[in-house]
């Protein structure tokens, strides 16, 4: 596959993807932009905007314990994030302790275990600070092989349980009920959001991780009326956004991982604008949560 | 012969923390039976619905469900649940054809495609509740009214052998309740399905149920609704009578 990656790479792309270098950022990023938007749809959904967040923070710490270890951290990030993910969702599950106290825990103890171990490692931790910021616009032929591989499980693990999951997510008591797997469905989504951070680290960096999890959706589910067009929608703005963030990082020499997150931020804003008027417009007609015995059909006033 | 038992729970308790809520409750529905569940505010209708459910496991006594504990059933789509409105967040970014074809998700296997069958199943849940027409639009839209019917045909999807809801009618306008009263006759007397209802209000169905449970804590009352009448409580005419009443019962 790096001969692929590496044929793609010289590309004969107009300006700012004409050099090598920005063609194997861009397809890195469009995997994330594509992925990190499909899982943060469920994420989103399941009130746990934060859990990249947090699956990051313990990233971090697994990526510092690579570094210590001389391993490639990128499999020791994914060892700790998808143990910690595990944890995560076992101890929201048994009700041990609600989401966000869960997730701070994660959030204090990955980073500040990350910052200690990386304080032990040769070059005095130097060699972290890519992975908190992300350095798409040094990433090699075998990062993006890891990358592509990851974003193939991604969307194929999607693929065949997404079904389900949307079950759970739409109404998890009554899938339970009905004989989903409504444990395992939410194991394998945990799992599925260590992944993407994982696979995410070195495009935008731990600490943006969730944002291209969350600021795309955002946008998708103003512009969208359906679950499945929510999805494209997001994962669409996410790839724009990589697109664009890109473009703008080589014009302005700006740190393209912050771009990114910057334009998703952006369209989020505009977008909002525009489809909160809408939406305001479309409730000022037919209120979507009227006080009960106040119900009436209005199938000839909705848009 | 007598149909066999769909819902049973034999000398079921249940208690939150030292509270009871459920005290040596015997309760059967039967294939095709249509059998409501009332009992004031706090009565325990509800903690029953989710151990019958399997959704809770009882402190004491057995739950069966289709002939075994609810742990050990096998097709679990054959139970159909309508759970209260209130506790969903209907706010996901979905159309009413997508909520009510997830109801499909455990019967077609959940790793599957929707297929033809599926696709008309949907169909006919949708005309079941007239919701047919608003099948393209974000569930998050829909009045009060037409989400429970969103439910309730998310439910009758799965063609469920039992069906159970929880409180379905609360707050809806006479269109809906009428709609729902007839989707659930359909489902009892075209498919031999059983419904266990939970209800304050059963004025929609008063004169379709079979049997009418009277529950605070215990079972105090159990039989067709023409013998609940003659203690001067009327489903139907009257049905504001029954919240009234149910308030001042005592265990």
């Amino acid at each position: 596959m790096s001969a692929v990656i590496s044929a793609l790479a010289t590309l004969p792309l107009p300006w700012p993807f004409e050099r090598e270098y920005m063609q194997l950022a861009l397809a890195a990023g469009l995997v994330i932009g594509i992925c990190a938007p499909l899982i943060g749809v469920y994420l989103v959904q399941q009130r746990l905007s934060l859990m990249g967040d947090g699956i990051g923070h313990l990233a971090f710490a697994g990526v510092a314990a690579g570094l210590l270890l001389e391993v490639w951290p990128i499999w020791t990030a994914m060892l700790v994030a998808v143990v910690g993910a595990l944890a995560i969702e076992w101890l929201r599950s048994r009700g041990r302790t609600t989401s966000d106290l869960a997730l701070a825990l994660w959030f204090y103890g990955g980073i500040a275990a990350g910052v200690v171990i990386a304080s032990r490692a040769g070059d005095g931790g130097l060699a972290i600070v890519p992975y908190l910021f992300g350095s798409i616009l040094t990433i090699d032929a075998s990062d993006v092989r890891v990358i592509v591989l990851l974003g193939i499980a991604i969307i194929a693990a999607l693929a065949l349980f997404g079904r389900a999951l949307f079950a759970i997510v739409v109404d998890e008591e009554s899938a339970r009920v009905a004989g989903i797997p409504v444990g395992a469905g939410n194991a394998l989504l945990a799992v599925l959001t260590a992944v993407t951070v994982v696979a995410a680290m070195r495009v935008v960096g731990v600490l943006l991780i969730a944002a291209l999890m969350v600021l795309p959706v955002a946008t998708g589910r103003v512009m969208s009326r359906s679950f499945r067009g929510t999805m494209a929608m997001s994962a669409g703005i996410g790839a724009a956004s990589v697109l664009l963030g890109l473009a703008a990082a080589r014009q302005w020499a700006l740190a393209p991982g912050g771009s990114i997150v910057l334009v998703a931020a952006a369209v989020f804003g505009v977008t909002s604008l525009v489809g909160g008027r809408r939406a305001a417009a479309r409730v000022t007609v037919m209120p979507a949560d009227r006080p009960p015995g106040d119900d009436h059909e209005d199938h000839d006033h909705q848009h | 012969m007598t149909p066999p038992a769909v819902l049973a729970a034999h000398g079921v308790s249940f208690s939150y923390g030292d509270e009871p809520v459920v005290e040596r409750v015997d309760l059967t529905v039967a294939a095709g039976e249509f059998v409501a569940l009332v009992g004031p505010n706090g009565s325990g209708k509800s903690t029953l619905l989710r151990l019958l459910l399997g959704l809770l496991h009882p402190d004491a006594g057995t739950v069966e469900v289709l002939g075994a504990a609810p742990g050990d059933l096998h097709d679990r789509w054959r139970v159909g649940y309508v759970p209260q409105r209130r506790i969903l967040d209907l706010d996901v970014p979905a159309t009413v054809d997508e909520v009510v074809t997830s109801g499909r998700t455990a019967r077609r296997g959940w790793w599957r495609f929707p297929g033809r069958a599926d696709r008309e199943a949907v169909d006919h849940a949708l005309e079941a509740v007239a919701l047919a027409d608003l099948r393209r639009r974000p569930v998050g839209a829909l009045s009060g009214g037409q989400q429970q019917r969103v439910l309730i045909a998310r439910a009758l999807v799965s063609e469920p052998a039992v069906l159970v809801l929880d409180e379905p009618i609360a707050g809806v306008d006479r269109e809906s309740q009428r709609l729902f009263r007839d989707s659930l006759v359909h489902l009892v007397e075209h498919h031999d399905s059983a419904v266990l209802l939970v209800s304050h209000e059963l004025g929609a169905v008063a004169n379709d149920l079979d049997r009418v449970v009277v529950m605070k804590r215990r079972v105090l009352f159990d039989g067709p609704p023409e013998e609940l009448a003659s203690t001067g409580v009327h489903l139907g005419v009257h049905a504001d009578d029954l919240p009234r009443w149910l308030e001042d019962l005592q265990p």
